[in-house]
């Protein structure tokens, strides 16, 4: 397919990364910067009784709650995140002020002579705790956010069903470890706020920052700095570092500066909640599961943040890929004194998905049926509904796209040999299928009701205008790329800059895989209408919102209809090889087959694809991350091991074009689909190299011992 | 406790006056506004932060100022010119081995640190030589596909 859309194009941001001259949040440098630091609370839960400030010097500044011009909330969900902590803390970590000066070390020695004096409080540390509210800091049920919904007739399938099989399901922390630490810089101009930094929701912080100060929405702006990678902790997070800059230079009148480093991003920065889940399957006499019941708590921390969505998230996905006619689905997030969890790429589908691909290998197991053919008898058809009563419109391929995998990878015959495998060393192969819902979950773009604009700019050139970001997706490739096309012009051409609230309308924020299914599909008809309407004038723009397709119906109180109007689909094997002396294992091959409509460019797929592979191996394996007294106890990328080159397998990736008529030259979602299936295909393939079932992960060699030994 | 220390930054002598414990990684970022030298974690785990110290690949984060006196550091900023780096960005760009960009210069370096040994390298070499480099966006494989092909255009250019 030569000069399809999907023909690779050399990306846009290439050259000025490689040759460290693209500007990153601490790249920037203004005239009278001052830097700022943060005392934090070194406690779970605790009333703050006392602080004792040393002499302030001259220039220096302390900036805290009493200096916030608005409302001291985050605005999310809930409300009830502050951006300085009040009376009480409620996770280490906790801001409680700023250190504000021009020379850093001389912040840093003020920092540390402040004295906090606590009582302490019952701090609430584990999603048990937290069942059992004895001293709930959440309302009376420290429960954040709690969802159900059923499908067919459950009761009757458990007990007409012959046998019941039940299981647990535990997944850890993970912790997005993208490589440029979160930062922002605020400034404070003539009665104008202006905040710059590495974010994913330019309008998320600016609505952020009205409610912090009361500002008119043209006091102030948000710049977006090139941001070196996100995967979900740059969108909520942003919102309070930015609230602290903010204060700070409204305080100070100067340029403030807040770059984490990496301890302090790993200790207090947002990430994956923890899950366990229950399921429960009634199987007949045929071996087929006649009914589902899933149960999903996650530990939302602290704050309640974005936790809802997630969960809600997490639920649409729980019973996985299969067409299960009765279903039950459980789940609710939890206050707890950690650390607030939040958006991380697959946003609560990758805890699901481990589940539920856990669960059917363990029923296959327990009736001594193969577990993929026992996976491939359930797997899901066009017109089939899913858990929540939507309908599966579009074309399936999963059939098609296993048959793939299965030969890539050899899959019927290593199954086979490697069952026999005796002495030291053992290989495994498993596999996992997984879907991802594109865009947001239920009415969520009839809310934010995206605007894309796209601006003549001469007779040969045009701009982009969208508050989406470029956070090494890609989007700056693959937007340009789409208007190009369609306008006919070099893809140099058409610009497209880092967004600037002042200048972009609000086409929503760069999270849900929604970018080039959602605001590449506003582009591309306003790039239709543009090319048409090109000789109408000189400058001359035109901007698309969205509209909700009439098709999709969604019930947000009962959660019933389409979740998602589209989804995209994906298939991985894992094949790993277990040292049985020290239980370490290796990854020996990864073969992969995905279905997003039509790539934009195969060449970004395959990056996200691969990208997110490895972060889902990490995961599953390396990246083992826990509390002890409230505080997580791995403080840097020496005890938080995300995997490197030589851990890396090489991965065999092929796409299937499948094209979806509301996206941009029919493509779909990318970004969060690659993620959610390596773990469940890693711990298949350990349980199939081992011949245990696992429930947990990550898949520490201390849990196989105990598991492999019993 | 300030001290002058002297060294050679990209080609030009230099010479300041400042704490000698200082990380070169401040130095480079804050006195010479070499802001290609990136900080990842400021503890010596992801090479962000690589420069050449006299020819040695080195994470700049665990490098005290006191120590380099004489020495001759080379950053991206200077490297970028070269034809070495013409034939690795491409080679980038074509295997598609950047995105965020921010682990891309260290690793940049870290290539042309292996190749100007190793002109050939096989699969593992490469894997080796980036390994004390963390990219979180690609999964690698990427980035070692970029490195096989400039050492298969590069010839002589090491
Ligand atoms: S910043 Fe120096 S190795 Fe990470
Ligand atoms: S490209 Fe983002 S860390 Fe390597």
């Amino acid at each position: 397919m030569k000069n399809s859309i999907s023909t690779p194009t050399d990306r846009l941001d290439g050259p000025e990364k490689a040759s460290g001259k693209a500007v990153y949040t601490d790249d920037i440098r203004p005239e009278g910067l001052l830097f700022a630091r943060t005392l934090r609370a070194d406690r779970p839960r605790a009333r703050i009784t006392a602080i004792r400030l040393p002499e302030i010097p001259d220039n220096y500044f302390i900036v805290d709650r009493n200096d916030v011009p608005g409302r001291n909330r985050i605005k999310m969900l809930e409300d009830d995140w502050p951006f300085f902590a009040g009376e009480v803390i409620n996770h280490v970590g906790e801001p409680i002020l700023l250190v504000v000066g021009p020379d850093r070390e001389k912040v840093a020695d003020i920092l540390n002579s402040i004295e906090v004096e606590y009582e302490d409080l019952p701090p609430v540390l584990s999603i048990d705790d937290a069942i059992a509210a004895k001293s709930p800091i959440f309302g009376d049920d420290n429960c954040f956010a709690a969802y159900s919904f059923r499908k067919g007739d459950p009761d009757t399938a458990f007990s007409t069903a012959k046998t019941v099989i039940e299981g647990e399901f535990k997944t850890g922390y993970h912790e997005q470890a993208y490589m440029e630490p979160q930062g922002m810089i605020g400034s404070y101009k003539n009665g104008k706020l202006t905040v710059t930094g590495s974010m994913q929701c330019p309008f998320y912080v600016k609505n952020a920052m009205m409610q912090l100060t009361g500002f008119k929405e043209d006091a102030v702006q948000i710049i977006q700095a090139t941001t070196g990678g996100a995967f979900g902790g740059k969108e909520e997070y942003p919102s309070l570092l930015a609230g602290h800059v903010a204060v700070a230079a409204i305080k100070t009148g100067k340029p403030v500066k807040l770059v984490l480093e990496r301890g302090e991003d790993l200790a207090v920065t947002t990430k994956r909640h923890p899950s366990v889940s229950r399921y429960r399957s009634a199987i007949d006499e045929n071996g087929r599961v006649i009914a589902m019941e899933a149960d999903i708590t996650l530990d939302g921390g602290a704050y309640a943040g974005l936790s809802a969505v997630v969960l809600q998230r997490a639920l649409f996905a729980a019973i996985g890929v299969y067409n299960i006619p009765n279903v039950t689905v459980r789940g609710r997030v939890m206050a707890t004194n950690h650390v607030p969890s939040g958006a991380f790429r697959g946003f609560g589908a990758p805890q699901a998905f481990f589940a539920v691909e856990m669960h059917m290998e363990q029923i296959a197991s327990e009736l001594g049926m193969n577990p993929l053919t026992f996976k491939e008898i359930h797997l899901v058809r066009q017109g089939d509904t899913t858990s929540t009563g939507g309908v599966l419109r579009d074309e399936i391929k999963i059939h098609e796209m296993l048959a793939k995998v299965l030969k890539m990878s050899n899959y019927r015959k290593k199954e086979g040999i490697f069952a026999s495998k005796k002495g030291r060393f053992r290989s495994g192969i498993g596999l996992a299928i997984y879907l991802h819902g594109c865009g947001f979950t239920g009415k969520g773009e009839e809310i934010i009701k995206g605007t894309a604009t796209i601006r003549k700019l001469a007779e040969d050139r045009a701009e982009i205008l969208i508050s989406n970001v470029e956070m090494g997706q890609g989007a700056q490739t693959t937007l340009r790329k789409i208007v190009a096309r369609i306008l006919e012009l070099p893809i140099q051409n058409i610009e497209y800059a880092n967004p600037d609230t002042d200048r972009v309308p609000d086409s929503g924020p760069t999270v849900a895989s929604r970018t080039v299914i959602i605001v590449g599909h506003l582009l591309e008809s306003a790039a239709k209408e543009l090319k048409k309407r090109w000789n109408e004038s000189e400058t001359l723009s035109v901007s698309k919102s969205y509209r909700h397709p009439s098709y999709i119906q969604w019930d947000q109180d009962k959660l019933q209809g389409d979740a998602y109007p589209a989804y995209s689909w994906g298939i991985v094997a894992v094949e790993v090889e277990v040292d049985t002396l020290t239980y370490e294992t290796a990854v020996k091959g990864v073969w992969t087959v995905h279905d997003v409509g039509i790539a934009i460019d195969e060449e970004i797929i395959r990056g996200q694809i691969e990208g997110g592979i490895l972060q889902g191996l990490g995961y599953a394996s390396l990246e083992v991350m826990d509390t002890a007294d409230g505080a997580y106890r791995q403080h840097s990328f020496t005890d938080y091991i995300i995997p490197t080159s030589v851990d890396a397998p090489v991965i065999e990736s092929e796409l299937i074009d499948n094209p979806y008529e509301y996206g941009p030259f029919g493509a779909k979602c990318a970004g969060e689909l690659p993620i959610a299936g390596a773990a469940p295909a890693y711990a298949a393939a350990v349980s199939h190299a081992l011949g245990i079932e696992i429930h947990e992960i990550p898949v520490k060699p201390e849990i196989l011992i105990k598991r492999a030994v019993k | 406790m300030s001290q002058i220390i002297q060294f050679t930054l990209n080609g030009t002598p230099v010479s300041l006056e400042s704490d000698p414990m200082r990380r070169l990684l401040d130095v480079l970022r804050d006195d010479f506004s070499e802001t290609g030298v990136k900080e990842g974690c400021g503890e010596g785990e992801c090479g962000a932060c690589s420069v050449f110290l006299n020819g040695k690949l080195v994470n700049s984060c665990l490098v005290a100022l006191g120590s380099i006196e004489g020495m001759n550091v080379e950053t991206i900023v200077h490297f970028k010119n070269t034809p070495a780096y013409r034939v690795i960005e491409q080679a980038f760009s074509d295997a598609g081995a950047v995105q965020c960009g921010f682990c891309t210069p260290g690793m940049v370096l870290a290539a042309y640190a292996l190749l100007k040994n190793n002109p050939h390298p096989g699969e593992n070499d490469i894997r080796e030589a980036i390994s004390g480099n963390l990219c979180r966006c690609t999964g690698y494989n990427m980035i070692v596909d970029g490195i096989r092909l400039a050492a298969k255009r590069g010839e002589g250019k090491w």
